[in-house]
């Protein structure tokens, strides 16, 4: 039923009809979860439970009970705010850059690349708000109409480009991805409602805004997500440049750099594919989602991780370069400088080189990029790097400040690490939950993709009934959704 | 009979016309529409329906728990009888006088509402000129320490005072041997009362002692210490004497110092300053030419200096010195010739008790003729501040051993604790079967008494002193009594049995007719003091005189020629002799007193504790400091790149063993360890007790004085590690030109000598042209007439506040950081959040070592950063060059804080100043990252009420007497929010309210911060930039200023004067 390209591998393995990708999506909505799912999940909730009670704890007692002090103002804290927002960075791209590119290989990954994006959003917000003395008066830093005459935020602070970079990042996000999903709950309300599940049926029917399927709901659909995809390219690029300006616009020696905008977005997506590599790849196993997300999509974005490390590695060798070019005794104790290769952060250093420069160089050889162990392994590897570049910066930045009798080192206490393990709990927890009540897979897009005339519902080939996939309840006047 | 008129209420009702008899009965004359909202509801209004159920529960609810959400209440309690003095809200200040036997120093007390809040220095006095020391400063602490007795104890039981006094004055009147133990009294009235008491009593001796004893200095000078005036001196040498900090009447010498020390427009002469000692002191510090000596090297280093000098003025010579290395001989003849050059003109001291090191000191100044009224040192006016004698001390002990002592009364002093354990005070103090301990603690001597008296505290007690001939101080009370037995006015019976006067336990036992110390002063005063001022006049004259004197805290008069005391005194050459046979070798030992714990009597005052020590940056410990290179060589922890963890060492001498951590300090004498006084309390209270070891028990007995300096010293690793709370842990520049400095014949030369401006290449069109960077700037100064810029700016309307900071002048003491700690209401954090970096001080001072290696020589021999050129910056030099520098909020006029608070919680005021507004500010510490200065203090915990501070703290504790030393002015920060120095907003608002009341503008020096308040020698100027004739605008226009990292263009209104070092740099790498 498919036109194969001759020169291209197919995006679809195993010749799947309409009905078949129905099927596979919706099997894990409508089916049992294993026990592997029960298992991960319950560790994603302890660890997030672990998380709360940190929080908690922080939030109870002051900041005093983490490691941070009067150099080194900000620590694990920021460095996982800036890691959680980087990682949402890959799934606004590929479901929006991409799809203004209109690169089809996106379809069976956008779904889960966007939640990952919304769930890291959220992992990334805690932080700006717990890093704060007092939490409590968050608010202060929204424009709120008060009583105190011209009190008003301060514009000029980064900060407070954040607050709005990332609220818009977020609830355009949000929209972006529900809109997608609203064609595939419908198709799930629909088979709720043949196969008679009521609860199932009036949850997803709430969901789905009462979709329809008409032509002008297409239409409309195409229309919005193309609007929605427009808005959502430049977010891609605002967010991680304007979190990168939290850095770029301060005093600090090594954050004080004007390569920061476009090397944080470089990073931002390198550590983004990294992360949906580790997911898809475990959850195309979970979900026998093989013949959907195909070594070929996993090639793909070991190139486009590719890519971006080397994007980011000439930014490192940029930033190493200038430290000592400028031969100034402060620039040449920044965090890429041979005095912090070799200073008490020295291993900071090398882990960010190692994990970020060095070991992504492998990712030349194509029979690695299609290795798909060797693959979530470097996934893993670049995700740890990625934060130790977040790390180096805060940290081994301010630690060698201007003054040398305020140096001071820093090491993180239980509770900041608990609260980041509670950020990695929730993430899964949420995406676990994401994986069994949403369709995984953008399916009534994806179908877009499958050339198909009538003649072919009628005479389906032979080749699908010989690899056995076919199912039995195939009906040739089945709809389309 | 009634009245029978009737009145009508107008014309309507007279006539009776029928509207008005219709509406006469009604209440409202309109109608009014009840039916409308009552009636038409349709339904029983008393009926509750749903709806207002779940209202009426939702309301009560949100009630109950916004009434559970309730803030603590504090109490504020208003005066039932007002006293007059008393306003609400304005300070009251009383001039005072501190002497504790180790400082003295005449002071005013702050009080605001009755209590003492701060202590400053008093300008009256000649002695002390308005200077206060960090020790003096923290006292105020000290009187509300909830560890005070709150009255009399018999054995350990509380007693009333008639019990007291009635048991007591039995076993006086026994008979039997009395003695009266008591530290130096300064207080002439007091003297009288003890000589009283020894009339009554015959059988009473009185031993006056000193903790750390004056001894030697007291026998090498007939008995009496002269007077030292170091502005007097264009050369000091002082051989171990820490004259800055600790040495005999620190904060006078420190002042004089300065004077000497500064330079300016008017003035390019400065003093030179030559140290000679073991372990790097102050003054060391502070020197220079610093040559490291052993300890048992002083004796030598003076007669060396003896024969040195007497060669060439024609003095005998004697028997010439070893030494152990052949520097330090070149450095005494070179030091011999610049004071001969300045002969008249100089000055030598020697911090020995070592008589004979002494008297060869003394003939030094002899033949440099250093003697007379207007020279460095007046023997013509004696220095009463050290009267202690050791052998008096010693022959107490040994009667007490024998039971010869039958009643021993212990006034200030603490000698279970501080007394060195060879002569054995703690046993024979057991001996003793009737001890009387006049305290104000339960220390280690009073824990052990019959009978405890507790003693007012300064602040709560009247006072007089002497320190010199000719200069008296009287001290009265700020406070009420807080223990005592009976509240003011009302005349309540409070749960106390009070505190007393010490003096007035000696009048009553000894049936004074005057038992009250206030009226016995007064008329000590009458019959003693005031006549000599020649006015001999009644009751009305001398009331006059009374009170101005204790309105300015001093009086002071022409002293008349000394009578000299002739003790006998050792000779020349018995001197030499006994120098020569003074014991050495092996390691040598330094026991020496810190800046801020002293000789340990104010230990438990966690101001003190928490004060970093100027030259190790250390809080909260005590330390055995040794050369980091001989650490390196036994394999030692030395502390490099942020670890904290020192190694542990058993030291030992003599038969006694203490083990402490050891420290790297650079300038330490190879061979010789230091050890600080005043640590290991185990009666100071929960602050001090525990922390560190009782280096007391070291102290040695030799030639009838106590000796400091222990030779052959073991010196044994100890297993473990353990932690060291500094403040600092990088103590080098590390090439960047933070703190800049000169040598005088620079300076010179030309006035910006180590402050050349800085030019860097612009690009103009295709040429390119050298420019100052402060005028290559990206951005148009919209406040460019403002003096951001280092020029004064005469024309410029308002104020604008500006400080200065002499690094010339500042000796690093600390005083700065204690003052703004009192005033600030900056909270104690203790040792562990020291050791996590979240100090809370406002003021810092930053302490740099030279290092061997610096960015020229690098460049020169071509290394590059790869050669870990940075590393071996890092590194101090073995006796390096030292520099403080004190750095607070730089209040800069482009700030880098405040252009990154997303809630503008800190701005800029028209007047220069950097503000913080504490309930704005909701703690993203962003402000904090991106200060380069790092001054800004994070408030990581609630201070004042979590738990973890209750002990390090007991300002924080609940029982509210703590709280009692808060400033008003200044609020207690929460937890969550950011904080920083003010340049104490609360003073300039004071003043600037002061003088719109007054109808003028603000008077140069009116307003003042604590800091520059309280700073010995003035290294800190404050004042209005904009004012021509300021003090601070006169130091705008000279050449030594400079700002802390220009080249950011932060522009701060803080500025700094290079140091200029009077010696030739190359002297120290010989």
């Amino acid at each position: 039923m498919q036109h194969d390209s001759i020169i291209r591998d197919p995006l679809l393995l195993g010749k799947k009809t309409y009905h078949q990708i129905t099927e596979d999506v919706a099997r894990p909505v409508e089916g049992k979860a294993n026990n592997y799912w029960w298992l991960m999940l319950a560790f994603a909730v302890v660890a997030w439970m672990w998380g709360i009670g940190c929080m908690s704890y922080t939030v109870g007692r002051g900041i005093g009970t983490w490691g941070l002090n009067r150099t080194i103002d900000w620590g694990w804290d920021i460095t996982n705010f800036v890691w959680w927002i980087g990682i949402g960075h890959a799934g606004t791209l590929i479901s929006a850059v991409l799809c203004l590119f209109r690169q089809r290989w996106r379809l069976t990954i956008n779904r889960s690349a966007e939640a990952m994006t919304i769930f890291a959003v959220m992992c990334a917000a805690i932080f700006p708000v717990l890093h704060m003395g007092r939490p409590w008066l968050a608010y202060f830093v929204f424009p709120l109409p008060n009583q105190f005459g011209s009190l008003w935020v301060n514009f000029n602070s980064p900060l407070l480009w954040d607050v709005f970079a990332i609220s818009t990042y977020f609830s355009v996000s949000v929209v972006f991805w529900y809109l997608g999903l609203i064609p595939d709950f419908a198709m799930i309300r629909d088979r709720a409602k043949i196969a008679g599940r009521k609860i199932s049926y009036a949850c997803y029917r709430v969901l789905s805004f009462g979709w329809s399927g008409r032509a002008k709901d297409w239409q409309r659909f195409e229309e919005v997500s193309l609007v929605l995809a427009g808005i959502c390219t430049p977010l891609v690029f605002s967010v991680h440049s304007i979190v990168s300006s939290d850095f770029a616009t301060g005093v600090v020696r090594g954050w004080h750099s004007t390569v920061y905008p476009p090397y944080f977005v470089a990073g931002a997506i390198f550590s983004g594919m990294a992360m949906v590599l580790t997911l898809v790849i475990v959850g195309r196993k979970v979900l026998n989602l093989e013949e959907y997300i195909t070594i070929q999509h996993i090639d793909t974005m070991n190139k486009v991780m590719l890519t971006m490390g080397s994007v980011v590695g000439i930014a490192y060798f940029a930033e190493f370069f200038m430290a000592w070019f400028s031969g100034d005794p402060n620039e040449s104790f920044i965090y890429l400088s041979w005095n912090n290769a070799i200073g008490p952060y020295g291993w900071a250093f090398w882990v960010l080189i190692i994990c970020n420069n060095l070991l992504p160089q492998i990712l030349w050889s194509k029979r690695i990029r299609t290795n798909l162990y060797i693959t979530f392994v470097m996934s893993i590897v670049i995700n740890i790097g990625m934060w130790f570049e977040r790390f180096d910066i805060i940290v081994t930045d301010l630690y060698r400040d201007y003054i040398p009798s305020d140096w001071t080192y820093y090491s993180p206490t239980w509770v900041e690490v608990g609260i980041f393990v509670g950020t990695i709990g929730m993430f899964f927890t949420f995406f676990l939950i994401f994986a069994r009540v949403f369709p995984f897979i953008a399916q009534a897009e994806l179908k877009t993709t499958l050339k198909a005339t009538g003649d072919l519902f009628h005479n389906p080939p032979r080749k699908l009934k010989a690899n056995g996939q076919a199912s039995e309840g195939y009906e040739v006047k089945q709809p389309a959704h | 009979m009634a009245n029978q008129k009737k009145y009508w209420k107008g014309l309507e009702e007279l006539t009776a016309s029928p509207s008005f008899v219709k509406a006469k009965t009604k209440e409202f004359v309109e109608e009014v529409p009840v039916d409308e909202f009552l009636g038409n509801q349709g339904q029983n209004p008393s009926s509750t329906s749903r709806r207002d159920f779940l209202k009426f529960l939702g309301f009560s609810v949100a009630a109950a728990s916004l009434a559970a959400c309730e803030a603590p209440v504090v109490k504020t309690i208003p005066y039932v009888i007002k006293p007059e003095e008393v306003t609400p809200g304005i300070d009251n200040w009383y001039a005072s006088t501190y002497f504790d036997g180790q400082d003295y120093c005449s002071i005013l007390i702050k009080t605001r509402d009755g209590r003492p809040i701060k202590v400053e220095g008093n300008t009256m006095s000649g002695v002390t000129k308005g200077a206060a020391n960090a020790r003096v400063q923290s006292s105020v602490l000290s009187l509300y320490n909830s560890e005070r007795l709150t009255g009399p104890m018999i054995g350990h039981k509380k007693a009333t005072w008639e019990q007291v006094d009635k048991e007591i004055g039995e076993k006086l009147a026994k008979g039997g041997n009395i003695r009266i133990l008591t530290s130096t009294i300064v207080s002439p009235s007091t003297d009288q009362i003890i000589a009283d008491f020894k009339e009554k009593y015959s059988s009473t001796k009185h031993v006056s002692w000193d903790a750390v004893s004056f001894s030697g200095l007291k026998k090498a000078n007939e008995g009496g210490i002269p007077t030292y005036a170091f502005n007097k001196a264009d050369v000091i040498v002082s051989i171990a004497a820490d004259f800055l900090t600790n040495w005999l009447s620190p904060i006078e010498f420190s002042k004089q110092y300065a004077e000497g020390r500064k330079v300016g427009k008017n003035k390019k002469e400065m003093s030179r300053h030559i140290q000679f000692e073991s372990i790097m002191t102050v003054s060391g510090a502070n020197a220079d030419t610093r040559v490291q000596i052993k300890p048992s090297e002083e004796g030598a280093v003076a007669i060396g200096l003896y024969n040195a000098v007497a060669k060439q003025t024609g003095g005998s010579s004697l028997a010439a010195p070893s030494f152990s290395d052949a520097k330090i001989s070149e450095r005494i003849d070179k030091t011999a010739a610049e004071l001969v050059k300045s002969k008249g003109k100089s000055l030598v001291v020697a911090g020995s008790n070592d008589t004979a090191v002494q008297v060869v000191v003394k003939e030094i100044n002899k033949l440099l003729d250093n003697y007379g009224a207007d020279k460095s040192i007046n023997s013509d006016k004696a220095c009463y501040l050290r009267q202690g004698s050791d052998e008096d001390f010693a022959e107490l002990v040994s009667d007490m051993k024998a039971g010869k002592v039958d009643v021993l009364i212990t006034y200030n002093v603490n000698p279970v604790y501080n007394s060195a354990k060879a002569l054995g005070f703690a046993e024979a103090y057991a001996k003793v079967p009737c001890k009387i301990a006049l305290a104000e603690v339960k220390d280690e001597t009073a824990s052990g008494a019959n009978y405890i008296c507790p003693t007012h505290n300064y602040m709560e007690a009247w006072g007089d002193a002497n320190p010199y001939d000719g200069q008296y101080s009287l001290a009265q009370p700020a406070i009420y009594p807080l223990f005592s037995k009976k509240f003011p006015r009302e005349n309540v019976e409070s749960k106390y049995e009070g505190t007393r006067h010490a003096q007035e336990n000696f009048l009553k036992w000894s049936g004074s007719e005057t038992p009250d110390y206030y009226t016995y002063l007064q008329q000590y005063w009458k019959k003693n003091v005031l006549p000599e001022q020649g006015s001999e006049g009644g009751d009305y004259m001398f009331i006059d005189l009374w009170n101005k004197t204790l309105s300015s805290g001093v009086f002071e008069k022409e002293a008349k020629p000394r009578v000299m005391e002739s003790a006998s005194s050792v000779s020349l050459s018995d001197a030499a002799s006994k120098i020569a046979a003074t014991p050495k070798g092996g390691i040598e030992a330094v026991l020496y007193e810190k800046t801020g714990i002293g000789n340990g009597n104010q230990a438990n005052n966690p101001w003190l504790q928490e004060m970093p020590d100027p030259i190790s940056k250390v809080t909260w410990d005590n330390y055995v400091t040794m050369n980091p290179g001989e650490m390196k060589d036994k394999g030692y922890n030395l502390l490099l790149d942020d670890n904290r963890d020192a190694s542990i060492v058993t030291v030992s001498a003599n038969g006694v063993t203490l083990t402490l951590p050891v420290y790297p300090q650079p300038g330490q004498a190879r061979g010789t360890i230091g050890i600080a006084l005043g640590y290991g309390r185990t009666g100071a209270g929960k602050v001090a007790n525990g922390i560190g070891q009782n280096a007391y028990t070291l102290v040695q007995w030799t030639n009838n004085t106590f000796q400091y300096n222990v030779a052959n010293v073991t010196v044994t690793k100890a297993d473990g590690t353990y932690k060291l709370a500094a403040t600092q842990t990088h103590h080098t520049m590390i090439g960047r030109p933070v703190l800049k400095e000169t040598t005088l014949e620079e300076y010179k030369k030309h006035a910006d000598a180590g402050n050349e401006e800085e030019k860097i290449p612009v690009m103009l069109g295709s040429k390119s042209e050298d420019r100052s960077f402060k005028d290559v700037n990206l951005w148009d100064d919209y406040d460019n007439k403002s003096p951001v810029n280092m020029t004064n700016n005469a024309g410029n309307l308002g104020l604008r506040w500006k400080m200065a900071i002499d690094l010339n002048s500042c000796i690093g003491c600390g005083a700065c950081v204690v003052s703004c700690n009192a005033e600030n209401n900056v909270p104690v954090v203790g040792k562990e959040e020291i050791l996590n970096a979240r100090e809370m001080h406002w003021i810092r001072i930053d302490r740099y070592y030279s290092s061997d290696l610096t960015m020229e020589k690098a460049k020169e021999e071509g290394m590059t950063e790869s050669h870990r050129m940075y590393t071996m910056m890092d590194a101090s030099a073995d006796n390096p060059e030292v520099a403080f520098q004190p750095v607070m909020c730089q209040h800069c006029n482009h700030a880098p804080c405040e252009t990154v608070c997303p809630v503008i919680a800190t701005s800029h005021a028209s007047e220069g100043i950097n503000q913080m507004v504490y309930n704005r500010c909701v703690g993203t510490k962003y402000c904090a990252n991106n200060c380069p200065y790092k001054v800004r203090r994070f408030n990581w915990f609630n201070y004042y009420r979590d738990e973890k501070f209750l002990t390090v703290n007991p300002a924080q504790e609940s029982n509210e007497m703590g709280r009692m030393v808060l400033n008003p002015d200044v609020v207690v920060r929460s937890r969550g929010v950011m904080e920083k120095c003010s340049l104490c907003i609360q003073r300039i608002q004071g003043g600037k309210l002061k003088a719109k009341i007054e109808g003028r503008t603000i008077k140069d020096g009116e307003v003042n911060t604590a800091c520059a308040q309280s700073c010995p020698t003035q290294a800190i100027v404050f004042g209005n930039g904009n004012d021509p004739e300021s003090r601070v605008a006169k130091l705008m226009d000279d050449e030594r200023n400079y700002l802390l990292l220009a080249d950011l263009d932060t522009q701060p209104n803080v500025f700094y004067m290079t140091k200029v070092r009077n010696s030739d740099h190359h002297l120290l790498s010989e």
